[in-house]
């Protein structure tokens, strides 16, 4: 390399020919060093802290704006903003405010939920790949790629369709949906994260303390649990958080198209399903809750981008 | 060449049938089966079901089934839509003009936008530009297609009554005003799209070009005393544009699910909409023949990604 372009204007300069770093006076932990690298990416650090206000919000709301969800009141249909209802009120008279509480938490909870199957799954095969090699390598990859490769929304909408009926009589109308989405979502949703995982292990494992605990006798189950995994997940977690945007995308985008949480349980895409059609006459339905997703989705993007400067800081994009 | 194609032809086969493998588990696994109403209809008596199934090969085991619909697939017998009253395969080549004209005019637009955009940031990163670019690229990327498609309407529709709110093929007039018309109501999904896969484009070319723009032979182009544009445009960009080929043919599924979301939002007659009309009608051999196409389609454009990579860079050998 002639020169070397910072990955992002945070991080720090490399020292000519990968000299050492200057030893510090004081021992910094990795989570206080990255802690330090992620304040300094002023848009990241407001983004989290929007989204502390917002979960903050969504988790008490209900103790400061105590109305329900489905109060019908006739007298005011789809009037804009006001003091009684802040964010105004929707064809049957029912407080949007109230609605986008109940609603962030579903949407919130389904993104996390389906980050969560995505990682477990993801970290597994991405491990199992990266240790065993070979032919199970081999097979697990062209899976990945198979994955990568399917029309993912047609059989989300696919899958739901058939099967939604069946796993709502099962476990009930709200738990039903939600496992089924869920479950869909971040069976997805895991390639990204196994490939990510699985190029990590590779670099890893030729590693001298991989090797050292080798030779000394720790067998693989150990190796990769105690020494590879925990120096895998920094790229990890960078995309965990990405995955959560992606999964509220996904889960709103199923909702926005009708198949997703029925009317009664209100995700923030099923109240821009249903605001839709009045769009002429109460913008503010539809601005105030596709908003919501839009701020929510960018705020975690910033996070992901501070974290991935304060985590791995060599990597551009 | 021709052998590196037909050798990439006949790799994207395994995918196809994996991908047909998946669909019809899916189907097979799903609970609910077309004869149960017979089962509890008292007109019928059980041995009529009984022989009706077995006509039709209900209760042949799995992989006889599976293999049955595929010879039907590969027939082009797609079924019969329940709702259309018509054949599957030519409700969707009605319908797949319009999905094919509209993600092709998007995706022009796109990468008009995000080549010259993130190269220009790349060239020059940190810079004001840079950072403009950067921060829209990512608030881009965080608007959901169906929030665009909607405020999109709210403003150019609603407010300003300057663009049609539905998509029609079945416009009259001729000439000149009718293409006009044609123009006029493709804009917004058209945009909508754009907009959606343009934001990732311009952060990935972006991210390509400063990994290139460092490197020896740009430094040596450099010193040579090329003009910047050329050093650009042949050393930098061309080299540049390797990955990103690869990311956008990656990006295919999501661009295709975002087609769908503009095709219901702004009603257009595409196979998006068929899809999302046929699932909500229960009309089960449509949308298997749409989730079908787009499959092949998602495969077709990996393809055609893989034989520009092949051209984009002289180092993949066509053995």
């Amino acid at each position: 390399m002639a020169g070397s372009t910072p990955a992002s204007p945070i991080a720090e300069p490399v020292l000519a020919g990968g000299a050492a770093p200057p030893l510090r006076a004081r021992h910094e932990s990795l989570a206080r060093e990255s802690w330090r690298r992620f304040r300094r990416h002023h848009l990241a650090l407001v983004s989290a802290a929007i989204l502390v206000l917002m979960t903050l919000l969504l988790i008490f709301g209900r103790v400061i704006w105590p109305v329900a969800i489905n109060d019908i009141d006739f007298a005011a249909q789809l009037t804009g903003p006001s003091f009684a209802h802040p964010l105004g009120t929707d064809d049957l008279g029912q407080d949007v405010f109230a609605r986008m509480i109940y609603g962030g938490r579903i949407s919130l909870s389904v993104g996390v939920a389906a980050m969560l199957v995505a990682v477990f799954v993801g970290v597994f095969v991405g491990a199992v790949a990266g240790t065993a090699r070979g032919s199970v390598d081999m097979a697990l990859m062209w899976l990945c790629d198979l994955f990568l490769s399917l029309p993912q929304l047609p059989l989300l909408l696919l899958i739901i369709y058939l099967f939604q009926t069946t796993l709502r009589k099962l476990v009930g109308m709200e738990l039903g949906t939600f496992v089924l989405i869920v479950a869909v979502i971040g069976g997805f949703r895991w390639m990204s994260i196994a490939r990510l995982v699985r190029a990590q292990f590779f670099s890893l494992r030729e590693k001298e303390f991989v090797e050292a605990a080798r030779a000394l006798g720790a067998s693989t189950l150990r190796q990769v649990v105690r020494h590879i995994l925990p120096n895998a997940i920094g790229p990890v977690i960078v995309a965990a958080t990405i995955e959560v945007a992606n999964a509220i995308i996904a889960e709103s985008t199923l909702s926005f198209l009708g198949l997703g949480f029925p009317p009664d349980i209100p995700s923030w895409g099923r109240i821009l399903y249903d605001a839709k059609d009045y769009l002429d006459v109460a913008p503010h339905w539809a601005l105030f809750s596709g908003g919501a997703i839009f701020l929510v989705v960018m705020a975690i993007n910033y996070v992901g981008d501070g974290l991935r400067d304060a985590l791995d800081p060599r990597r551009v994009l | 060449m021709l052998s590196y194609l037909v050798r990439r032809l006949l790799l994207a086969l395994p995918s196809l049938l994996g991908i047909s493998v998946i669909l019809f588990c899916i189907l097979a696994l799903a609970p609910g089966d077309p004869f149960s109403d017979l089962a509890s209809d008292p007109s019928i008596p059980p041995s009529v079901a009984a022989a009706l199934r077995a006509k039709f090969g209900l209760d042949d085991p799995v992989y006889l089934r599976y293999f049955h619909w595929l010879v039907a697939m590969l027939h082009g017998d797609w079924g019969f839509s329940f709702a259309s009253r018509i054949d599957v395969s030519r409700l969707i080549m009605q319908r797949l003009p319009t999905t094919l004209f509209v993600i092709g005019a998007s995706q022009i637009l796109a990468l008009a936008i995000a080549v010259p955009v993130g190269v220009y940031a790349g060239v020059r990163p940190y810079s004001f530009f840079d950072q403009v670019a950067s921060s829209l690229a990512l608030i881009g990327f965080s608007l959901p297609t169906f929030f665009t498609g909607l405020v999109l309407i709210l403003v150019f529709s609603v407010n300003l009554h300057l663009l049609p709110m539905v998509y029609r093929t079945d416009m009259g007039g001729s000439g000149l005003p009718l293409a006009w018309a044609y123009i006029r109501q493709a804009i917004m999904p058209v945009m909508v799209l754009a907009l959606f896969q343009g934001a990732p484009w311009t952060r990935f070319v972006r991210a390509s070009v400063l990994d290139v723009v460092r490197l020896d032979h740009v430094t040596t182009a450099r010193a040579k005393g090329l003009p910047e544009r050329v050093v650009v445009m042949k050393h930098v960009v061309r080299n540049a544009m390797i990955p990103v080929v690869t990311l956008v043919a990656l990006q295919m599924p999501v661009i295709f699910g975002g087609a769908i979301i503009t095709e219901q939002i702004f009603r257009v007659p595409g196979i998006g909409s068929l899809l999302i009309s046929a699932i909500l009608a229960n009309d089960t051999p449509v949308i298997m023949g749409v989730t079908f196409v787009f499959a092949i389609l998602v495969i077709l454009f990996n393809l055609i990604a893989d034989v520009l990579y092949g051209w984009l860079d002289p180092r993949i050998s066509y053995r």
